[in-house]
């Protein structure tokens, strides 16, 4: 048994291990490791990928998402990203409320086809009450009714190389770069045929509101909001992401965000 | 743990084996994982500075039960805030508004703790899930051999007789009069007890409580935790246990002699006090 004493050299001791763990708060020293084009960035980088795997292990290819009772609608469904698109294009749809929209679905299918916003209302319908999780950090929870995106699928018939599901938008984002860059997103076709991902044009028992993506946006419960595109203009079958934007599946993933959002 | 390699002098005490391979293993893997798991967490953190109660964030209802904002004060000049259960704290500096007064960050934690020091949402996200399977597979490995090895029924549980003997180990280190005999007084016990096996789960779990996937294949999560706002409000306070933790850890180590304390977690050898502390 001793007692602590704190003698010189002992406290120099101390002193001098102290400061050698203040170092540690310079973050700005990593910053170059881990800047977009960095290999040690793409290395971290490389556990995405096996969250993806993993996940899709341990989650059944038709599980569903965790649906809420009516009583936890609070609130609006909260906007974010556009929420109202200048484009001209978009504009003059809006104007006479979507009457003249048409949903391509193209690409690796037998049979294109284009859908009024008629047409797809009048389709077999699913309502689902769920919960928004944005990757900023914040979730809100909303009632969504829409047509089952693998309704369409089966209708245009799916090429057996087709991988991905590709989703076009009228609305580009300004993100400081000197040209906007329009915003696209994609999923594979484990979460396009999933009973929850819906081409949703109403929300909380309204038509979807243009803040919301009006005239149809898509629901992918199982990932974060940014996989789910608002104002789609068509959907495409592909069998490779490299060919749209920088080649990383998505408006975000350009800019460095995961392309599986499970997480 | 406490096996005898060496007896050189009586009077210094003697060298002992306290560390077992996993155990100093295992100690510098979560280290390292904590330090990025940290700064990174709070980039992640600064994109959206408010924490909630429930399922969903109340932006048309009040549920937040922490937020820190940066605010135009009555002077005219930008101040950070902290709302803590409702009550405001000018945290102006750190917290809402920091960096040097001729170029103010305005931002919930300031630069010099994020990973990076910039605003960088998606490389924090990526540096964060990257640590975050590094920590619960060490975690993993550390409860298997913790197990297996019973280091942790030996080490790390207390026995009942130490739990009664809490009052008097208090009063011990209250007076600066510490036991070094290479095995853990009842206080580490719990304190690492309390780490190892009730906030690194929790602090996993409420990750997972996150994860929109996790949802869906371990729903029970959400009904355990109450809502993923109220998991990321929990994680968020496992970090700050962990933080102080570190803190207190830290302290520790200097009191009890920072050299051979580092010695034992690095080679595992360490030097027991002499005759009186004498008896591992």
């Amino acid at each position: 048994m001793s007692r602590f004493r704190l003698d010189r050299r002992r406290f120099l001791t101390t002193a001098g291990i102290a400061a050698s763990t203040l170092p540690l708060a310079g973050c700005d020293a990593l910053d170059g490791f881990l800047s977009g084009g960095s290999s040690v960035r793409a290395g971290l980088a490389v556990a995405n990928g096996l969250t993806y795997r993993v996940q899709r292990m341990l989650i059944g290819a038709d599980a569903l998402a965790p649906e809420f009772s009516s009583s936890e609608i609070r609130q609006g469904q909260r906007p974010n990203g556009s929420t109202d698109p200048n484009e001209e294009a978009y504009v003059a749809l809006k104007t006479s409320n979507f009457a003249d929209y048409r949903l391509q679905v193209h690409g690796l299918v037998e049979q294109p086809k284009s859908y009024s916003l008629d047409e797809l209302r009048n389709m077999p319908a699913r309502t689902q009450i769920t919960r928004h999780d944005c990757v900023e950090g914040w979730s809100c929870i909303a009632k969504w009714s829409g047509v089952p995106l693998s309704r369409l699928l089966d209708e245009v018939k799916v090429k057996p190389e087709a991988r991905f599901v590709v989703f076009h938008c009228f609305d580009s984002m300004n993100v400081g770069l000197p040209d906007t860059v329009g915003y696209y997103e994609s999923i594979d076709l484990i979460d396009a045929r999933h009973p929850q991902t819906i081409l949703a044009y109403g929300c909380n028992d309204a038509p979807l509101a243009v803040a919301n993506g009006a005239p149809i946006r898509v629901r992918v419960e199982r990932q974060l909001g940014y996989k789910m595109a608002k104002y789609i203009r068509s959907i495409e079958l592909a069998s490779t992401l490299s060919p749209y934007g920088r080649g990383k599946g998505g408006f975000w993933e350009d800019f460095g965000y995961d392309w599986y959002a499970g997480i | 743990m406490a096996a005898i390699v060496g007896n050189d002098s009586s009077v210094k005490g003697r060298v002992i084996l306290r560390h077992r391979l996993v155990t100093r293993l295992t100690h510098w893997g979560w280290a390292i994982a904590l330090f990025f798991l940290l700064l990174s967490g709070l980039q992640i953190f600064n994109a959206h500075p408010t924490l909630y109660i429930g399922q969903q964030s109340g932006f048309e209802f009040a549920n937040d039960i922490l937020s820190i904002k940066t605010l135009r004060a009555a002077d005219g000049g930008i101040e950070g805030v902290t709302t803590i259960f409702g009550t405001d704290i000018d945290t102006t500096g750190i917290l809402g508004v920091s960096g040097p007064e001729e170029a103010r960050a305005y931002r919930a934690f300031p630069a010099w703790a994020t990973l990076p020091s910039y605003q960088d949402l998606a490389t924090g996200r990526v540096i964060h899930f990257f640590f975050a399977w590094v920590f619960a597979l060490v975690f993993l490995f550390w409860l298997v051999a913790g197990i297996v090895n019973g280091h942790i029924r030996r080490d790390i549980l207390p026995t009942g007789a130490e739990l009664r003997a809490v009052p008097a180990s208090i009063a011990d280190h209250l007076r600066l009069r510490f036991h070094h005999d290479g095995r853990y007084n009842v206080l580490q016990k719990l304190s690492y007890g309390g780490v190892l096996l009730v906030v690194f789960p929790l602090v996993i779990l409420t990750g997972l409580t996150m994860s929109p996937g996790m949802n869906t294949a371990w729903p029970f999560l959400l009904d355990l935790f109450g809502g993923r706002q109220t998991a990321r409000t929990i994680h968020f306070f496992c970090m700050a246990a962990l933080v102080l933790f570190f803190v207190v850890h830290i302290v520790m180590v200097l009191a009890a002699g920072p050299l051979n304390e580092l010695r034992s977690i690095i080679t595992g050898r360490y030097r027991t006090e002499g005759a009186e502390g004498d008896h591992s």
